[in-house]
């Protein structure tokens, strides 16, 4: 064992040993310890991720999510489809930011041909990427009242999402799932007035996080619940995986859309990474709000500057990729998505890694809900963020 | 903030980790402005996870995973079951940094404070299909491993677990490995550039085609 490790196992047991003389009664009584379910079928899960926490009265000593309820194999189907057939399955990863799930294994193919989408589609690629985000994490901030048991956040959350959703709709076709995003570039280009349509709804977005952080981060009830719950460390963080707004919410200053370079529009406009040192649930979804509002910026800057040009680069009908592997990642509204591409010059990826970031994330719970109490296992889930189908594949 | 990595950094990368690891480093390839790769010797496999971490600074656990370079027996499944099999060519042929094994390992980790990653491939013995664990290096190699298992049937020494994660605790076989059947294709042949099938119960009528 490590000397980090014990460390961290110092930090636990003085956490368990702070909670468990507040609650007295523990050691008073003679109580039997109990295992508690929850799930598969649990609001607070997010599809079925099941939980498995044995308890001690009110504290938790060990839990473990059960995955698999909802595993499709994805790694496997894609060995039998071809490269453009893939982005109808990855989009059903994440499928509240579905475009976002395309982008990377686009860019991994486009990496081994050596082609570039042109800088028209890059440009509209990274503003649906954004809009992607807004609607997925828009939807987290809503759902973070629900978990602590307020109704109205949701409702606001479903009623500003929907304005991103029609936006989406209006450019891809689909609301959920646009499979868009082609080898080379776009399968089209955006539809007339949907410049004007956005700014609207950019500024529609900004006053929802606003009205988010009046109605809830305000309120002593949230802060209560979320305020030094569910620790997690930079060190714990780094060594599991953790990515995203997970991560920055523990202090780590690093985000794949600045610190890489990839063909995507990102650099072209002025925005910051948002970084929180107490690494607590509060911190997380305080991260996420400030993230939503700096996608609102990136779009709308992104939207000023839009460049002419077709959206499409000249790639052949039937898309062979030549011999090689790739690995491309990116940003996603959960955190790092990549994929591990191999190809072996055939129509279709020989096989394909798909690195998601619900999967890194939520592998830290056994060691975060280490005696926590339980009514805060339902916000630490909740702020660490996940969706279901990003854990299972 | 650190600079977008470049390939000086990437190739210094490769000569650290020879110096600490030395004849364990069997391959490597740096491609230019892209990314890189590194062979370790199976033995080393912890030790490179362990020089990594704790000596170079890849901090980020980003996955850990296999590959089986076998070419699929049943290709992309599309055969025509009353035709005799195709003949398919079934050699064996590694990716970058090469290989003399099925399967290999594949790994990768990422520096937080340089922004660069590496991956990290090394073989698995044919005969017992076995790799050190990397949990006491990276805790977040947990779950990454017990995947690998059910899906490759690779273990793991010193896993303290190797559970399956999504398949049943009953399942038989490892879903992963090129010779495990795309079980949906296998059932029901695929339509081919056809995608319309006769309708059930349609008895070869025209008149239901037309419609």
């Amino acid at each position: 064992m490590t000397s980090t490790e014990s460390l961290i196992d110092r930090r636990q047991m003085a956490y368990i040993a702070a909670q468990a003389s507040d609650a007295r009664v523990n050691v008073e009584l003679e109580t039997e310890g109990m295992t508690l379910n929850i799930g598969p079928q649990h609001p607070a899960t997010h599809g079925t991720l099941r939980i498995i926490a044995r308890l001690d009265g009110e504290q938790v000593v060990w839990a473990e999510p059960s995955c698999g309820y909802m595993h499709r194999g994805y790694e496997k189907l894609t060995e039998v489809r071809t490269y453009p057939q893939v982005t109808a399955l990855i989009n059903r990863i994440d499928w509240l930011g579905s475009f976002a799930n395309e982008v990377p294994f686009i860019l991994a193919a486009e990496k081994l041909m050596e082609i570039e989408a042109p800088p028209r589609a890059q440009h509209i690629r990274t503003i649906l990427f954004e809009l992607s985000r807004i609607a997925n994490v828009s939807l987290f901030l809503g759902d973070l009242g629900v978990q602590l048991g307020a109704v109205t956040p949701v409702f606001m959350a479903f009623r500003d999402r929907e304005y991103v959703l029609n936006l989406i709709e209006a450019a891809t076709g689909g609301r959920f799932h646009p499979n868009f995003d082609r080898i080379g570039g776009l399968k089209d280009d955006l539809p007339a007035g949907f410049v004007d349509e956005t700014r609207v709804v950019m500024k529609k977005l900004r006053n929802f996080c606003d009205e988010i952080e009046n109605l809830l981060f305000g309120n002593e009830i949230f802060q209560s619940r979320t305020r030094g719950i569910g620790v997690i460390p930079k060190d714990v963080a780094l060594q599991y995986g953790l990515s995203g707004a997970n991560l920055r919410a523990s202090g780590v200053d690093w985000d794949l859309r600045r610190d890489q370079s990839l063909p995507m529009a990102w650099n072209k406009a002025d925005w910051k990474v948002w970084t929180h040192p107490d690494g607590d649930s509060f911190a997380r979804c305080w991260i996420r709000l400030q993230e939503v509002r700096e996608s609102t910026r990136i779009v709308d800057q992104l939207l000023d500057s839009i460049p002419s040009g077709p959206v499409m680069a000249k790639v052949p009908r039937i898309i062979k990729v030549p011999e090689g592997e790739a690995w491309v990642s990116t940003e996603n509204p959960l955190g790092e998505m990549g994929y591990y591409v191999v190809s072996k010059g055939d129509l279709g990826p020989f096989r394909t890694k798909i690195r998601s970031a619900s999967f890194n994330n939520i592998s830290v719970v056994p060691w975060v809900l280490k005696g926590v109490y339980v009514p805060d296992i339902i916000t630490i889930l909740a702020s660490l963020y996940f969706i279901l189908g990003d854990i299972d594949r | 903030m650190a600079e977008i990595p470049g390939d000086t950094l990437r190739q210094r990368i490769v000569d650290d980790l020879r110096a600490h690891i030395g004849a364990d480093l069997i391959d490597s390839v740096v491609k230019p402005g892209d990314d890189v790769w590194v062979r370790v010797s199976t033995s080393a496999w912890r030790e490179t996870a362990r020089v990594l971490r704790h000596e170079m600074g890849f901090d980020y656990f980003c996955f850990l995973s296999a590959i089986d370079w076998m070419p699929s027996p049943y290709g992309k499944g599309e055969d025509d079951p009353t035709a005799p099999p195709p003949e398919r060519d079934d050699t064996i042929r590694q990716g970058y940094t090469g290989g003399d094994t099925r399967l290999q390992m594949l790994g990768r980790v990422t520096s937080s404070a340089l922004h660069v990653g590496v991956n990290i491939k090394c073989d698995v013995p044919d005969a017992d299909a076995t790799v050190d664990s990397w949990i006491p290096v990276y805790a977040g190699a947990n779950w990454h491993e017990r995947e690998t298992h059910e899906m490759f049937g690779i273990s793991f020494a010193g896993h303290p677990d190797l559970r399956n994660m999504y398949l049943p605790t009953d399942f038989e076989g490892h879903p992963l490995r090129k010779d495990f059947p795309l079980l949906a294709r296998m059932v029901k042949p695929w339509p081919g550039i056809v995608d319309v099938e006769p309708l059930p119960g349609g008895d070869n009528d025209e008149e239901g085609d037309a419609e």
